[in-house]
């Protein structure tokens, strides 16, 4: 009896604990609200189930707990039984696995007007590139860092002119337009990870990942490196600044100008500047 | 081969084998130390085991009292968080789980319930266990090495864990805890062996694999499954150990350390991960299935009733075991891996459900019409059911890609993995303590201890894990020293934080309870007798208890019907052995 009332009370307080806890996700700030919703169907299927399965099970240990007399019933299988259950979870898992999969695929198929910038992590902080006037962004070689050079860009490439670094700083960028981060690590794994765009994905050395999302509302937001990367991983933070478009054009021109003076160096030190 | 016919009346005469006096040990010391015995092996694996574990309990203290009072305990530097991280996740899944459910009651359970006398090969399983033990010393040593044990996460991703921005990166750390794996892995691939032989070889008269029960089935399919599984991580272990001792470049691209540029080049980073997961991932099962099989039986014993479905669970186990090979890749949808790949491990991760499911259905409808009693043994099974449908059910969440992205490498698949291959086979290991403790010992634990140790280890696990998915839904990442300044954190999430260690802390306590329990009764429990739950399998019918060497005297076991026969109508009492002939028409007993 107690025992069966306990695991009522083990299914209801999750449940309830679900609804009424202060603890859950934090207002999206990204195109991502698919997964959001994937998320609650999911929640609605699964908590169904664990509702189901552990009330069924209280039930069982109440009703047929031992008693004088009480002969278990003798039972080796019940075919039809055990393929309609079958059935069953085949189709809620279909359910939740479906619009998981086209979610998916929206995720990893990067729109054609989307911004490229650069995301480069390194231990322990984010540094960002965008790509300037020409929108394009130019090769770069981890055998090129230097402190001159601390993102390693190639400057025989002539698209590295007018390519903008943003040191251990902030990112910017302007609101409900899509961007495509191209993701780059010199040293070990980290992840970008921004809670409030949902979106996250490791920077790999060696390899350039991708990320693409759209900013869907303006304001500050806290990126955190989601993959262990050594003692400095908590510390290992940057914001991205979401703004409007006429602010982020000002922010850029302000930047641009800073920018430049950055990549002097480069030129003094003789490394070759096409064009 | 055996030719029992099912069904047929009157008595298979049991082969006949006269004591050989060479066979036995002679000496204390070839008795409990260099013991070629599976059951003596089996405690030894289980001591060691279970004291690895309370070490990894102590490192779990350690970090939740980080995480709860950051700040506090100022001996926790980032720097030995992650050793403690790193060394309570290795310890766990690979020193206690892996080594306890195969070597502890793999050892102990497979011989006795086919009716065998021992392991095929005794003198390979001895040199398995002092293998393993030799690579626990290992990894233990690593925590005096200069530099202490590796902090990389216990998933050991390179360049991070052989770089020096990693505790123990450029030490000993790394070094340490690779060979101790190597040497692991080479104790249980002779372990395993010897497993997945012995129940091919050295069933009993009858017993066919469709009558084992599901404990051995368990126990067999995982070792089988640990013999393919472990390679990966062995081979992964050596390019990494060449990466970092000879300067080779597996895993190493072109990469900075600190600064300065390293003599590197064209190394994949994601190699290792494939190889890690392709081990990692059916390693979760490796610890799962036995878990299930010694469910199964402790449901079915407990609840007088056979198992539901027997035929069923065994494809399930079997189809479990297969499937658990091509899902690797869910760990690492957001490891940068092609992103189509995202499609097939979804699908896969999503498919492994159905048999999973079943096996879960099959356990509640076992005690539909049961005359369940509320054992010890059985309140854990119970537990381990509302713990495992919980932590399998946000698996749901993780194998559905899209859905993973926002919670990956947040405190939600801590949360998960803790449910699911933690708590849950611990409960499982716990219940089964409980149900085979009186034959290892002849006593019965204590009753009034047991109880109190089940209700504060289940609800106070449960009151840990539970609400540790909501910080990650939230965006709390997992393997933060510290998440004091994150903005997108309320306070109330800190107050939480500290509950969850306070209850970490008490539920680490109770084990205590336990050990004592174990220590307790083995003088003061009650007697047991050779079957104290009345249950129908082969271990419980030995002729001594505690069973001596060789197990069965002279004549070794007959079997004559499958592993569930409780409550069959008509019959004397609520249970019939396994090895108890077809009643003929003389004795009196009904037709079954």
């Amino acid at each position: 009896m107690a025992v069966a009332l306990i695991l009522v009370l083990v299914a209801v307080g999750s449940v309830v604990f679900h609804l009424v806890s202060p603890w859950w996700w934090t207002p999206i700030a990204s195109n991502w609200r698919y997964i959001d919703d994937t998320i609650i169907i999911t929640f609605w299927i699964t908590g169904a189930v664990f509702v189901a399965v552990i009330l069924f099970m209280a039930y069982c240990v109440y009703r047929f707990r031992h008693q004088e007399g009480r002969q278990a019933h003798y039972e080796p299988e019940n075919k039809r039984l055990e393929w309609w259950l079958t059935i069953v979870t085949g189709v809620g898992v279909a359910a939740m696995l479906t619009p998981g999969l086209f979610v998916w695929q929206r995720f990893i198929t990067v729109p054609d007007d989307a911004t490229d910038i650069e995301i480069f992590g390194q231990q322990w902080q984010w540094s960002f590139r965008l790509p300037g006037p020409d929108g394009q962004l130019a090769t770069t070689d981890t055998r090129l860092i230097s402190p001159d050079n601390p993102l390693g860009l190639n400057r025989d490439d002539p698209k590295s002119q007018d390519d903008m670094v943003i040191e251990g700083g902030e990112l910017h960028l302007p609101v409900n337009k899509p961007v495509k981060a191209l993701l780059r690590s010199p040293d070990v794994l980290h992840d970008f990870y921004v809670p409030e765009f949902r979106a996250k994905m490791d920077l790999v050395p060696g390899q350039i990942s991708y990320i693409w999302f759209t900013p869907t509302r303006t304001g500050t937001f806290e990126i955190l490196c989601a993959e262990l990367c050594g003692v400095g991983h908590p510390q290992m933070r940057g914001k991205v600044i979401v703004q409007e478009e006429s602010e982020y054009q000002a922010w850029l021109q302000e930047q641009a100008s800073k920018s430049f003076a950055h990549l002097t160096p480069g030129i003094r030190n003789g490394t070759v500047m096409p064009d | 081969m055996v030719d029992v016919p099912l069904g047929s009346t009157g008595v298979v005469a049991a082969p006949d084998v006269e004591d050989v006096e060479l066979y036995h040990p002679h000496s204390w010391v070839t008795k409990y130390v260099f013991s070629q015995d599976a059951k003596i092996i089996a405690i030894q694996y289980a001591f060691v085991a279970l004291s690895v574990g309370l070490v990894a309990l102590v490192l779990s203290w350690l970090m939740r009292l980080q995480l709860g009072f950051p700040g506090v305990f100022t001996f926790i530097d980032a720097n030995a968080y992650y050793q403690f991280i790193t060394m309570h996740g290795m310890m766990m899944v690979v020193y206690v789980l892996t080594a306890l459910f195969l070597g502890g009651f793999g050892n102990y359970l497979i011989p006795l319930m086919i009716g065998a006398r021992d392991m095929v090969f005794p003198y390979v399983n001895m040199l398995s266990f002092w293998i393993y033990l030799l690579a626990v010393l290992i990894l233990v040593a690593s925590f005096f090495a200069p530099g202490g044990p590796t902090g990389a996460g216990w998933t050991l991703y390179p360049p991070q864990a052989i770089t020096s921005g990693t505790p123990g990166g450029q030490d000993w750390g790394i070094i340490m805890m690779l060979v101790s794996l190597m040497v692991f892995i080479i104790g249980f691939t002779m372990g395993g062996l010897n497993y997945v032989v012995t129940v091919l070889q050295a069933r009993a008269r009858g017993m066919t694999l469709m009558r084992m029960p599901l404990t051995v089935w368990g126990i067999f399919t995982a070792s089988f499954m640990a013999l393919l599984a472990f390679p990966a991580l062995f081979v992964g272990a050596v390019m990494m150990l060449f990466d970092r001792a000879l300067g080779t470049s597996f895993f190493m691209p072109a990469i900075v350390e600190m600064g300065q540029p390293l003599d590197r080049n064209g190394g994949s980073p994601l190699l290792f991960q494939h190889l890690f997961w392709f081990f990692g991932h059916p390693e979760v099962y490796i610890v799962a299935l036995p878990a299930f099989g010694i469910v199964s039986d402790l449901i079915s014993t407990h609840a007088r009733r056979n198992i539901f479905g027997y035929r069923m669970m065994v494809w399930a186990l079997l189809a479990i075991g297969a499937l658990s090979f091509v899902v690797w890749a869910h760990h690492m949808y957001v490891s940068g891996m092609n992103p189509y790949f995202g499609f097939f491990f979804a699908t896969t991760t999503l498919i492994i459900a159905i048999p999973t499911a079943i096996k879960v259905y099959n356990w509640i409808l076992t005690l539909w019409r049961g005359d369940i009693h509320l054992t010890i043994p059985m309140l854990f099974a119970l537990a381990f059911i509302v713990t495992f449908v919980n932590g399998g059910l946000t698996g749901l969440f993780l194998g559905n890609v899209v859905v993973d992205v926002p919670l990956s490498d947040t405190m939600f698949v801590v949360a998960h993995f803790h449910m699911v291959m933690g708590v849950a086979p611990i409960l499982v290991i716990f219940g089964a303590i409980y149900h085979w403790y009186p034959k290892v010992t002849g006593r019965m634990l204590n009753d009034g201890l047991g109880k109190l140790h089940f209700w504060v280890t289940f609800l106070g696990a449960y009151a840990i894990f539970f609400p540790m998915h909501y910080l990650g839904l939230m965006g709390i990442p997992r393997r933060y020293h510290d998440i004091a300044d994150m903005a997108f954190v309320p306070p109330s999430a800190h107050t939480l934080n500290a509950f969850i260690t306070i209850m970490a802390l008490i539920v680490g306590a109770i084990q205590l309870v336990f050990v004592f329990n174990l220590f307790w009764s083995l003088r003061h429990g009650r007697e047991a007798g050779g079957n104290p739950w009345r249950a129908t399998t082969l271990e419980w019918q030995t002729p001594e208890t505690p069973p001596p060497h060789g197990n069965w005297g002279r004549h070794l076991p007959v079997v004559y019907r499958w592993a569930y026969d409780y409550s069959v109508p008509g019959a004397d009492q609520d249970f019939i052995a396994q090895n108890q002939p077809w009643p003929t028409r003389t004795s009196g007993a009904g037709h079954g």
